[in-house]
């Protein structure tokens, strides 16, 4: 059980798909303006990843090679579609505000970078819990970064309003910023900062040197 | 990489690669298609019942927890001819689709450029209009709307006293503007500004605007509303499309119809 555990739970913090990885930023930029998108997102990310694991799992030995990215690709896309299309149904408010970043999923990175990387070597069951591991590692970040948004941004946590807003005669003045794609990039770049400290194994060698430049090479 | 199991198997070769690649998609084929043929109706009926809950916001009779048919009961939805602002009873207020019927060669016609100040291209020859009727008497009239914002095309309802001349409500249920920003069109402090606006002068033409900055006092003051800081070309689109559609290229003729009704009732 301790494997299961690992694959499950790794993902999460210790090599977090966005956090460590650094893949799957674009959707993180758009959906997290409020938490119950950000919620959705996260949970549509989580099941495709881990269906699809499983799913490509289950024929990893008949797929052939030099077409491997495509049959991924196209067992991926089908996950997204009916995924989206189950959204569409059971929660139609929400998908609405999700637009077109559900149907993104099958171009986030995270889930082909898995399918490759896990699923094409171990058996479904493991390829579905890892699908599962590495999307709760997804959701930890999008949402956190989702509550800070909606906090600041609109002062309101699922829609509820927590800080009273001055324009309804409140004492918060909502931070526009948080409301914009780049507050997304600044939250997620101090998340990783702060894992890094607590983490200090995560922390890269620099690859480059700046190298200092003496007065004789300039002339 | 785990060995193949059956000798002489290869996974590599051109047949196997055949079988998945036909497999694989006729498989994915069924899931697709499955999941869309048995979700649609549940997805028109949410469709349905987000308009009409739209519809109902704009009039102002939108109460939370009532289902959403039951409070349609009283709003009968009606065609209208724009050309002519008659009622046309030969097309089913059920299954028409304004936008569709825009890119119709048939049901649509191009807008001629100096009208087309919303910048949406076509519209449609019939439009629906929505009738919130108390007993026997309309007590709104509401028209969608549409046209471009500074990002995305605005669409939204724009909801008319009986008067024909007077607006009673304004919603916007689908854009893409500024987040923070554009994204005020739909939020309440701006929209509560619009009731009792008038949306013509003495001469008929349509003179609704979205200022910039906050509206002066003066005699304009009856036609404009405060501008958004920060998303003045949002503000602009509002402006263009509700002066196309209330103008005589929209929905001007069927306003001015119902106005000369209100006044022979009066």
């Amino acid at each position: 059980m301790a494997e299961t555990r690992k694959i499950v739970l790794d993902p999460v913090i210790d090599n977090n798909p966005v956090m460590l990885q650094v893949l799957g930023i674009c959707s993180a930029l758009a959906v997290t303006t409020s938490l119950l998108p950000a919620l959705l997102m996260c949970i549509a990310m989580t099941s495709v990843a881990a269906l699809s694991g499983a799913a490509i799992s289950s024929i990893r030995n008949r797929i052939p090679n030099n077409i491997r990215i495509i049959v991924q690709i196209t067992i991926i896309a089908s996950f997204v579609i009916v995924v989206d299309q189950l959204l569409k149904a059971y929660a139609f408010e929400t998908s609405k505000q999700l637009s077109v970043f559900v149907g993104l999923i099958i171009t986030n990175c995270i889930i082909l970078g898995r399918a490759e990387a896990f699923a094409m070597s171990n058996g479904p069951g493991l390829s579905f819990l890892d699908g599962i591991g590495n999307g709760l590692g997804y959701s930890v970040v999008l949402l956190a970064v989702a509550t800070l948004r909606e906090l600041f941004g609109a002062g309101s946590l699922f829609g509820a309003q927590i800080l009273p807003l001055t324009s309804n005669g409140g004492w918060y003045e909502a931070n526009g910023l948080m409301l914009l794609p780049p507050s997304a990039f600044f939250i997620i770049g101090l998340l990783i900062w702060a894992v890094r400290v607590a983490r200090p194994k995560q922390v890269e060698k620099p690859e480059y040197q700046i190298h200092e430049v003496h007065r004789t090479e300039v002339l | 990489m785990p060995d193949d199991k059956k000798p002489g198997f290869s996974r590599d070769s051109i047949s196997n690669t055949l079988m998945v690649a036909i497999g694989v998609s006729l498989v994915c084929s069924v899931l697709v298609s499955a999941a869309a043929i048995v979700l649609r109706p549940l997805q028109e009926a949410n469709q349905n019942e987000f308009r009409q809950r739209i519809v109902l916001e704009v009039a102002g009779l939108y109460e939370p927890g009532v289902p959403v048919a039951e409070q349609f009961g009283n709003i009968e939805t009606r065609i209208v001819d724009l050309e002519t602002g008659q009622y046309v009873e030969d097309v089913d207020p059920e299954s028409f689709d304004a936008e569709a019927a825009a890119n119709d060669p048939k049901l649509g016609v191009s807008i001629p450029k100096d009208e087309d100040i919303a910048k949406i291209g076509r519209r449609a020859v019939y439009a629906p209009v929505y009738v919130v009727k108390d007993g026997e008497t309309a007590k709104q009239y509401i028209l969608p709307v549409r046209g471009k914002g500074l990002w995305s095309t605005l669409y939204g309802y724009l909801s008319v006293e009986p008067d024909g001349k007077t607006v009673s409500g304004l919603r916007f249920y689908e854009h893409a503007e500024t987040p923070g920003l554009g994204d005020q069109i739909e939020k309440e402090p701006w929209l509560s500004q619009w009731p009792g606006k008038k949306i013509y002068d003495e001469g008929g033409n349509p003179q609704i605007e979205v200022v910039r900055g906050s509206v002066q006092p003066g005699p304009d003051e009856i036609h404009q509303v405060d501008g958004l800081s920060g998303a003045t070309l949002t503000a602009n689109g509002v402006t263009y499309l509700i002066q196309y559609w209330t103008g005589s290229h929209g929905f001007g003729p069927y306003l001015a119809k119902v106005s000369s009704e209100a006044n022979d009732n009066g």
